[in-house]
């Protein structure tokens, strides 16, 4: 069995050796926050998803799309899991463009359930027209798509600071301490008191932006819950099936010299 | 493959068997005379085919979802991700299981290297092997580009490109390749299709692999001809079928862990931001599987040699049956082999880990210098090794050494696990 | 251990073995199967609502729902008539054209032939209704199969009206 340890010990020094390789890269310490779902075992904070749909609605939406989610989500299992009635009443707010009908024209009408998050742009080019030749990047799966995942999004939402000396910005570029290039042309999204929680949570800008991210980084792996759960079992029925395989090994070989 | 003596005792078994030889080919499978110390290093074998099997099943499934077209792909794989019943899983498992693969055919090889599977008579089990191996690298670096994320879409950019290295005809290769002036649209649709056809290429090469195998027996870790069946032998079922399945559960146990915990940790973020030929990532760097051949095209300051030397390191593998002049097989008894087999084992991780950092300054400098070794190693060190090196005393048989023969038994069979 | 205990240990746990083995295999199978089966965003298009308010009595409209064609009809009075005079024994499937239209002047089915899948044509066959191309069944007024191949009437999905010019399928 000592082997066998070596082994898995050398498979994991082997796999990891790329992952260290990227792990160096990351100079600065990034903040972090105590992520509900990080961990073994890692579950959505129900409270802080649906805050963070807000924060999202009221302060990202208006320039940033998530083209990949669709309002059912929000009612649907492992989400922010709103009734779906909560749900059809969101939806409902927005309007989205159908058709063409019988006489061959586009209409609006209120989203529903099956639809798309509604893009606040045409299209990407109205998108960097609209921002200062800076695209606003989707947010579906912007945890997934930065190295640093949950903790650099919430790093960049908190890391507004005046430039230190010397460093001069053009207009509409601001300092950010985390921003690859430390250059960033969104302005400070967040302040203190910016929306107003329903559940009387206190609106700051760390509790807004643990908040946010927790709903973008559900909205990256939105089956983040059920694989935790799966996975869990899965491992346990490897371990006691290898178990078995092992004795029965041990019985197969029992009768030769040398021993297994 | 020697038995054909084998008689199905039902009357339809003898019928069928007499008209296709199934039951026989079956019954040499179970009966066949494996050597009884091979060590858990020689159950990558069945852990391959497994990985081979499992990434073909879960591509046929993804394959029912995805859509092979530049303005859908990163959709769809989204939609498999998100909306597909389990999709999220068999997409994991996929992408995953080409790491695990790579994991396993890597520690494959190098069983191979250490103990000199490669060596007369098993030079086809080899060559055939190299050529799974070049395919395998075609296939992962196709399906790597089917999701059309930046890095999908830059990989595809940067390893095209190498063939713009040929003098006079490069760009029409370029062009040829890509079926356009740039990565685009035509690109990924024939890249998926030769990612799809691949693996049964490869399938098929590994039922030749395993036929080639077969005819020599396997090689053991002592590394001597057996005579088989013989008391050094045992039937291939069950022993060595529950000792692979034992050993493939504790495989299918890390592979379990990285799917489901860590699934994207092998992967690069840039791959979730969708392709965009107006912006390259600040840094590219392909799989991990393939960083050690990265680290040696980027060491040579030519672009042509550049690309020579990174195709000339995969190749040179293919003819190292003759490059190994020495007699003996197993690094047990090459002591000075050993030394060196370890420094090869280091140098190739050394050069995948320069293949992740930038190419510059000090990096660069040690890319250059483990790229040289690693050609010194097979094209220098190896044709003298053999002629030079005073080996030790190789046993009569498996059994002789650990009942009391001529060599010191506790050493050899300490070593012939491996470490 | 003695001997005779030996294959009854090794019995057990070889079965166990197998037995464990095997219920890892089907959960591992069930994925790959279940990934077929209808997926979360086409299980979200369910309804569709239709908007009937131009249809004069006599016509029909069809509409998609669920990838598949819905005859949405208003019936004439000498239509429902035909179609509530029948005698139920005299239907291969016999089912009350009360029961197949709750308001008798909208008819709402699948456009889908109960036999093989094709999508009957309108105001056709022996019946007054609705006739097969593809292996000849006649359906009537209520969309009942009265002749041919076809195993069972129409079938009529779920559905209801919004209000007097909107009806909600599915």
């Amino acid at each position: 069995m000592k082997n066998i340890f070596k082994t898995i010990c050398l498979i994991f020094l082997l796999t990891n050796f790329s992952v260290i390789s990227v792990a160096a890269e990351e100079e600065k310490k990034l903040l972090s926050t105590d992520w509900s779902f990080k961990g073994y075992f890692g579950k959505f904070d129900r409270g802080s998803l649906q805050r963070g749909y807000q924060v999202y609605q009221e302060v990202c939406a208006s320039c940033h799309s998530m083209k990949y989610l669709s309002y059912r989500n929000l009612s649907e299992k492992g989400g922010p899991e709103f009734s779906e009635e909560q749900a059809k009443a969101i939806a409902s707010n927005f309007e989205v463009t159908d058709g063409p009908n019988d006489d061959g024209e586009m209409f609006t009408r209120p989203a529903k359930l099956s639809d798309k998050f509604v893009n606040p742009y045409l299209n990407d080019k109205e998108a960097i027209a609209s921002n200062g030749g800076a695209y606003p990047p989707d947010m579906s799966v912007l945890v997934k798509a930065r190295s640093g995942g949950a903790d650099y999004v919430y790093s960049v939402l908190l890391g507004y600071e005046d430039p230190p000396s010397g460093i001069i910005l053009d207009d509409g570029v601001y300092y950010n301490k985390y921003m690859y290039g430390n250059a960033i042309k969104m302005p400070n999204p967040l302040s203190d008191g910016l929306v107003e929680y329903n559940d009387g949570t206190e609106a700051t800008e760390e509790q807004m932006a643990k908040d946010v991210v927790t709903f973008l980084a559900w909205s990256a792996e939105p089956h983040l819950e059920a694989r935790h759960k799966i996975g869990f079992k899965a491992i346990i029925y490897l371990i006691i099936l290898a178990l078995l395989a092992y004795l029965s090994m041990k019985r197969v070989w029992s009768r030769v010299e040398p021993k297994v | 493959m020697s038995d054909h003596n084998y008689v199905p005792s039902s009357k339809l078994g003898k019928w069928f068997n007499d008209r296709l030889p199934l039951l026989s080919l079956s019954a040499h499978l179970q009966e066949y005379p494996t050597p009884k110390n091979l060590n858990y290093w020689w159950t990558f074998g069945g852990i391959l085919t497994f990985c081979l099997i499992a990434q073909i099943i879960t591509g046929v499934v993804l394959a029912m979802h995805y859509v092979a077209h530049a303005d859908l792909a990163f959709d769809s794989v989204e939609h498999i991700m998100r909306d597909v019943n389990y999709g999220w899983l068999i997409r994991y498992v996929h992408a995953n299981g080409a790491s695990m693969f790579f994991l396993a055919v890597y520690i494959h090889i190098f069983r191979s290297l250490y103990y000199g599977s490669y060596k007369s008579p098993r030079e086809v089990i080899w060559i055939i092997g190299m050529i799974i191996y070049l395919l395998m690298m075609a296939t992962a670096f196709m399906g790597y580009v089917l999701p059309w994320g930046q890095m999908s879409f830059w990989g595809a950019t940067v390893i095209t490109n190498l063939f713009s290295a040929v003098p006079l005809v490069g760009e029409s290769i370029t062009n040829w390749l890509w079926g356009g002036y740039a990565v685009d649209n035509p690109t990924l649709t024939r890249f998926f299709s030769l990612h799809y056809l691949l693996p049964f290429l490869i399938f098929g090469l590994v039922i030749l692999h395993i036929w080639a195998l077969h005819v020599p027996g396997n090689n053991n870790p002592v590394g001597i001809d057996l005579k088989k069946p013989s008391k050094d032998t045992v039937p291939f079922h069950p022993y060595i079928v529950i000792k692979d399945l034992f050993a493939l559960l504790l495989f299918l146990i890390v592979f379990a862990f990285f799917v489901f915990y860590a699934p994207n940790i092998l992967g690069h973020s840039d791959n979730y931001i969708e392709a965009n030929p107006m912006v390259t990532p600040a840094h590219i760097v392909p799989e991990w599987y393939l960083l050690p051949f990265y680290a040696i095209l980027r060491s040579v300051p030519d672009k042509l040699f550049g690309v020579i030397a990174m195709f000339a390191s995969i190749f040179i593998l293919i003819i190292l049956p003759w490059l190994d002049t020495s007699k003996v097989r197993s690094a047990i008894f090459r002591p000075l082999y050993k030394q060196f087999y370890w420094i090869l084992v280091i140098d190739v991780i050394l050069l995948g880990y320069m293949g992740a950092m930038p190419a510059e300054g000090t990096y660069l400098l040690i890319a250059r210098i483990a790229t040289t070794y690693y050609f010194v190693h097979f094209l220098i060190i190896l044709p003298i090794l053999g002629k030079k090196e005073k080996t030790l005393e190789v046993p009569q048989s498996i059994t002789e050494p650990v009942l009391g023969g001529s060599s010191n038994p506790e050493m050899v069979k300490k070593k012939d696990l491996f470490n | 251990m003695s001997d005779q205990k030996k294959p009854k240990r090794r019995d057990f746990l070889f079965t166990a073995s197998y037995a464990i083995g095997a219920v890892g295999i089907g959960a591992a199978v069930w994925p790959l199967v279940d990934q077929m089966n209808p997926d979360r965003s086409v299980k979200a298009l369910a309804s569709t609502e239709v908007d009937v308010s131009s249809l004069e009595p006599g016509k029909s409209i069809t509409v998609l729902w669920r990838g598949k064609p819905v005859f949405i009809k208003r019936r004439t009075q000498d239509e429902i008539a035909e179609a509530r005079s029948v005698d139920l024994k005299d239907l291969p499937h016999p089912e009350k054209d009360e029961d197949r239209a709750k308001n008798p002047e909208w008819l709402v089915m699948l456009g889908v032939c109960t036999h093989l899948g094709c999508v009957p044509l309108g105001d056709k066959g022996e019946y007054n209704g609705w006739f097969c191309p593809c292996h000849g069944s006649h359906y009537d007024t209520s969309g009942r199969i009265r002749k041919g191949p076809a195993p069972t009437n129409l079938e009529v999905p779920k559905y209801e009206f919004l209000n007097s010019n909107t009806i909600k399928i599915g």
